[in-house]
């Protein structure tokens, strides 16, 4: 798995301080949600942030952030990428944008997702970032390889794992641990999303896919446990409108969840 | 965007090839440089793969073959294909085969209560894994020394260990296949269609979960299944409203912003074929490989996915 130092890389990556990477073997389990709020999180704290989604055949991200029909522009300097806010503080990529309809498949085998990644991390145009977030689909395969290698070069900072409480969910979780064991790639933690509802009539928590799986499994592999966040329709409602879920419920518990998620990645020291 | 590459692309191809069956190959102005150009510029003219008889022979007597897809992950394509199974195996006259394709991520022998298991080899090809006397079950899990091994495989790997499923298995009188796919749109799908031929593909199930996040992808699958000419037996929606076992009120974790499958069903005139609830009881038989319809006839869910695996049932009779 090694590629040749891409001076055009390296040099879009000079200027980014920080790179996470948000895995999970598994589908489903909130990795494009808890990539939306960690950058979200990020972005209130200060920092110039940048949102990779390189989820080919069901990007999430643009839905996530409403910006739906937004299109990506070509300059100069490569792809310019959205921006969701207005300070321009937090900027997006995906492959969302270059799609001419929603319903539109992107039906590509393996070599085409990787020139495709290619170009994403050489091409785009982000400019001075203190982080960069990248969410991937499901799997341990041609995008994860492509990016783990296109990226070895840049030392991205880690992976920051997100899985769901069920034996079913972790099963899968521990094959992309084992990923990023062999590919050298640090992980800086794990979430576990999903853990437990709280009813809202009668304030009753039921543990629909169980809880407290992420953190033994994390304990297993010796590897920091970032916290726990509860199934939230509020939270989903946020994601499907596209607005900022802090902004609406910034003292909810779900929300105090990911701030403690995203305090140490705000304390990460300096990429070498 | 032009966004078919050729599946016929070899993978030290550069970029742009043009397919090793095209017109083009060995000439086009891509193929300048391509280790593969002296042999694609030969033009002898390459007959069909002969894996395909193979496949088509093997797979032959299987009256029906039904693909569970989602564009979404997580949607609960595994747990869906083994109710389906399961439910399908109830009368036991029918035999079922269940085949997980989820190369990276395979949770069949885990929700099928099979993880352990072992594939054999006998005389006649791949020996299955069996449930029960009428459920044999074949996935990438049974080859792994150790579950937590990650399958760190690019495409074309994957599409030969697919073709070697489809080939090899001896799924002996095996009446209903139902395959179990990983999320997407990529090479799985693209070889499952074409190792089977979407003429033979008795038909898709789609799942998804209610909210939209999940609906866009699904809306990606369903332009993938009309493109590829597979027919869509319909949508499921899984994980609809939860009961509170407490108070027994519904609630939705996962809204139906825009009317969730039921409105996009009408929208592109596919069968609805019922919402599941979500109950933690299904995760818990789940992690527990047992059957959930089995274990609780009487709930809500148990009863959801009778009345779904009926309107499949139809359909198969009908075909």
């Amino acid at each position: 798995m090694a590629s040749a130092a891409d001076p055009a890389l390296l040099e879009r990556f000079r200027i980014i301080k920080h790179v996470i990477l948000v895995l999970s073997g598994k589908g489903g389990v909130g990795k494009s949600t808890v990539s939306t709020q960690i950058a979200l999180g990020l972005a209130r704290a200060g920092k110039k942030v940048g949102i990779l989604d390189i989820d080919l055949c069901g990007p999430s991200i643009p839905k996530m952030f409403n910006l739906e029909n937004r299109e990506i522009h070509q300059c100069s300097d490569g792809w310019v990428p959205v921006f969701a806010d207005e300070s321009q503080t937090l900027k997006v990529m995906s492959i969302g944008f270059l799609l001419k309809s929603h319903d539109e498949a992107v039906v590509w085998r393996g070599p085409k997702k990787t020139a495709m990644i290619k170009q994403f991390l050489t091409d785009t145009f982000w400019g001075e970032l203190d982080y960069l977030v990248i969410d991937t689909p499901p799997g341990t395969s041609d995008e994860h390889i492509s990016v783990v290698e296109n990226l070895r070069q840049v030392k991205p900072d880690g992976a920051v794992m997100v899985t769901t409480p069920q034996g079913v969910a972790l099963a899968d979780v521990r094959k992309e641990l084992n990923f990023c064991k062999k590919a050298r790639l640090p992980v800086l933690g794990v979430v576990e999303n999903m853990s437990g509802y709280v009813c809202p009539h009668c304030e009753e928590c039921s543990n629909i896919f169980s809880t407290g799986g992420g953190e033994a499994m994390a304990a297993e592999f010796g590897v920091p446990f970032l916290g726990r966040v509860p199934l939230d329709s509020t939270l989903t409602r946020a994601l499907e409108s596209g607005t900022p879920f802090v902004d609406a419920f910034p003292q909810s518990p779900t929300w105090k969840a990911f701030e403690k998620i995203i305090a140490p990645l705000l304390a990460l020291p300096e990429r070498t | 965007m032009g966004l078919e590459r050729p599946d016929d692309v070899p993978e030290n191809a550069p970029e742009h090839c043009p397919g090793v069956e095209s017109d083009q190959a060995g000439k086009a102005a891509s193929c300048a440089g391509c280790p593969n150009q002296a042999i694609c510029a030969s033009s002898v003219p390459k007959g069909p793969d002969p894996d395909m008889n193979e496949v088509e022979a093997r797979l032959a007597p299987i009256k029906h073959k039904i693909l569970v897809l989602s564009g979404k992950g997580g949607v609960g394509k595994s747990t869906f294909t083994s109710q389906l199974a399961f439910t399908l195996a109830q009368d036991e006259a029918t035999q079922v085969g269940v085949l997980d394709v989820d190369i990276c991520g395979p949770s069949i022998p885990k929700v099928m209560g099979l993880e352990g298991e072992q594939v054999h080899q006998s005389g006649s090809g791949w020996s299955p894994v069996f449930v029960s006397d009428n459920v044999a079950v074949m996935s990438v899990g049974f080859l792994l020394g150790n579950p937590d091994e990650a399958v760190i495989w690019r495409g074309p790997k994957k599409n030969g260990l697919i073709k070697q499923f489809l080939r090899d298995v001896d799924w002996g009188d095996t009446e209903i296949l139902v395959v179990d796919t990983p999320p997407g749109t990529s090479d799985e799908h693209l070889s499952l269609v074409q190792y089977l031929q979407a003429n033979n593909i008795t038909g898709a199930v789609l799942v998804t979960t209610p909210q939209d996040v999940a609906l866009i992808d699904v809306r990606k699958e369903i332009s993938f299944c009309r493109k590829v000419g597979v027919k869509i037996l319909g949508v499921v929606e899984n994980m609809a409203a939860f009961v509170c076992p407490n108070c027994k009120k519904e609630s939705e974790i996962f809204p139906p912003t825009s009317g969730g499958a039921a409105a996009l069903c009408a929208e592109l005139t596919l069968p609805f074929l019922g919402r599941i609830p979500l109950d933690p009881r299904i995760a818990r038989c789940c992690d527990e490989g047992k059957s959930f319809v089995e274990e609780h006839p009487e709930s809500p869910a148990a009863t959801a996915y009778k009345s779904v695996v009926e309107g499949i049932r139809k359909q198969l009779t009908s075909s």
